[in-house]
């Protein structure tokens, strides 16, 4: 069976749930070969996690050489992994920065590229959801390797007892590929509640806050959820842009999201449509969300959310 | 110093989008406009003209796509930008990213070659695919390095740096021109249109190229080569009208928890 080339998502060595939800989907398309760009001293811990999800193979690309860069390096490494393991398929977590690695991959090795796919079937159709969700594209990669960017949530990760042998992969990186270099990096600090792109819940809140995001993530905490924002809370200056939910900014697509003070622009809808169940709270009982959600509540966020969050707790005793 | 800026003229995110029967995006039947998020490459095009006074830079704007994609460029040059070029050929419709990458890479290298090209500035995402990945392919097969979703843009001699905010950092990020660097919304607020420019638009130059200008033949771009393939495209079925209820002295809360227990929520 062909290796399927699935790279890793992670923060400095801990593995985030897409990596297995990408190694799920590779078991799909042939044998997940996991690709870890990271401190080889982390290299076993690493495949010891992602073995359990069924990768038969973890490559550790000391990424040393490549960190200080932007884009390119990566890009150059797969490509050398790639000629390596001719894999059926090269899977990579749908970020900004994976998206653009496999857009110079795609380029380099001549390979058909398919962004942002919400699920990949066996045989590598891929599912997108487009046009603010308003349509479902199925697709698939016709020239050369399929090279597909695949967004949090598309599947369920299943565990599967892999091999998870661990093969240093020693990458040349040419200096034409360090033209980009970073200079400074402030990691953002930690808020304690879930990975936006990545939870269950979002509440999230907008210019009906008035910037008073207290009782937003009050609520939020009381039921596990993500904090988002709309680009009009953004643009105010009341969150920062990390916590955007929009066509600019995050796409999620949750079991639950719940929208407060949120009129729910097309540019928001493209963020959020493709949610499981959707909630409102607005106080404008003509708010476009309204048309979206399952349920909804007309009535000021700042009284609503505060009660809620008091009767969520008295449940939960 | 010369700056292309490449746009893409989109089908309006308000208007009804569509395919067409063969799978690609309905660009001709829809309401067309300059994409919102190039607006924000072009403003910084602009901007970086006027913080570097004394210095003679010029701004062409380049874009590839049907006839009407000719609007696009006019808003641009309407902006301020000096000069258009509009790529348009039958034979490029329903091209994929490689597709359009490599029109726009011919483009800018025939730019560069009659009158140097220092800086390629693109939007993060067309508003349309909103793929974010044209920008990385054109720096890969221009050859230059990419300096990409830039929030905050700075330029001194030949550095440029830019401010980024990445999945959970803040960077910063330094090249030497040339480089391709796409701009976010964040970077800053797109001027409109003044009068004066809307009139000296229509005197500025604006070349309309085919693929042979491009010294590309019809069989390398266009549905018929591209790397991926639509194969069905459905319009999802609108969501069923939800409960609506009414706050009146705090039912509301009550009702909303209601709701997420009874969907197991809590």
């Amino acid at each position: 069976m062909s290796e399927v080339l699935v790279v890793i998502d992670h923060a400095d060595g801990e593995v985030k749930k897409p990596t297995y939800e990408l190694l799920t989907i590779a078991k799909r398309l042939g044998e997940p070969s996991a690709v870890f760009f990271g401190s080889p001293e982390q290299g076993d811990a690493v495949a010891e996690k992602v073995k359990k999800y069924g990768a038969a193979k973890v490559y550790v690309v000391d990424d040393a050489p490549i960190k200080g860069f932007l884009v390119a390096p990566k890009a150059e490494a797969l490509q050398q992994l790639a000629e390596k393991s001719s894999p059926a398929a090269i899977l990579l977590p749908s970020t900004f920065e994976n998206k653009e690695v496999a857009a110079r991959l795609a380029i380099k090795i001549g390979s058909g590229l398919i962004t942002d796919a919400v699920d990949v079937a066996e045989g590598g159709v891929t599912t997108q959801s487009v046009f603010a969700g308003n349509f479902t594209v199925q697709a698939k990669v016709t020239t050369g390797t399929p090279i597909i960017t695949v967004k949090p949530n598309s599947a369920a990760p299943e565990e599967s007892e892999g091999a998870g042998t661990v093969e240093a992969f020693a990458a040349t990186i040419s200096d034409a590929a360090k033209g980009a270099q970073i200079v400074a990096t402030q990691p953002r600090q930690s808020t304690g509640r879930p990975e936006l792109t990545e939870a269950a819940i979002v509440v999230s809140g907008g210019r009906g806050t008035g910037g008073n995001f207290e009782p937003v993530e009050g609520f939020a905490d009381s039921i596990g959820a993500a904090v988002g924002a709309s680009r009009a809370a953004v643009d105010s200056g009341w969150m920062p842009h990390a916590f955007q939910v929009g066509q600019t900014g995050k796409t999620v697509s949750p079991q639950l999201y719940v929208a407060n003070g949120i009129s729910g622009a097309i540019q928001h809808r493209a963020g959020m449509q493709t949610s499981k169940t959707i909630v409102a709270v607005n106080k404008d009982p003509e708010a476009p969300i309204f048309e979206l959600v399952d349920f909804g509540v007309v009535g000021d966020l700042h009284t609503v959310l505060p009660a809620a969050t008091e009767k969520v707790k008295e449940r939960k005793g | 110093m010369n700056i292309v800026v490449c746009v893409k003229y989109v089908p309006d995110a308000t208007a009804d989008r569509k395919f067409e029967d063969d799978n690609t995006v309905d660009r001709v039947g829809v309401d067309g406009l300059l994409s919102e998020l190039d607006e924000y490459a072009v403003e910084q095009a602009l901007q970086f003209r006027e913080k570097r006074e004394g210095e003679e830079i010029t701004v062409t704007v380049l874009t590839v796509g049907p006839e009407k994609a000719v609007d696009a460029v006019r808003k641009a040059l309407q902006m301020g930008a000096d000069s258009g070029v509009h790529v348009v050929d039958d034979a490029i419709a329903g091209s994929d990213y490689l597709g359009t990458s490599l029109v726009l890479a011919k483009a800018i290298e025939k730019i560069k070659a009659d009158a140097g090209v220092d800086l390629v500035l693109c939007g993060m995402a067309s508003t349309d695919a909103s793929g974010s990945v044209v920008p990385a392919m054109l720096a890969e097969r221009l050859g230059l390095p990419q300096v990409t979703l830039a929030s905050v843009v700075e330029s001194q001699g030949d550095q440029v740096r830019i401010k980024r905010d990445n999945e959970g950092s803040t960077e910063v990020i330094g090249a030497t021109l040339p480089i391709v660097l796409s701009v976010t919304d964040q970077s800053g607020e797109a001027r409109y249109p003044s009068f004066k420019g809307i009139m000296a638009a229509k005197k500025k130059p604006l070349e309309t190229w085919s693929l042979t200008n491009l010294g590309l033949d019809a069989d390398q771009v266009g549905l018929s080569v591209a790397y991926t393939q639509v194969e069905d495209t459905e319009a999802r079925p609108p969501r069923t009208a939800g409960e609506i209820v009414t706050d009146e002295d705090g039912s509301g809360a009550g009702a909303l928890v209601d709701f997420l227990a009874s969907k197991k929520f809590i």
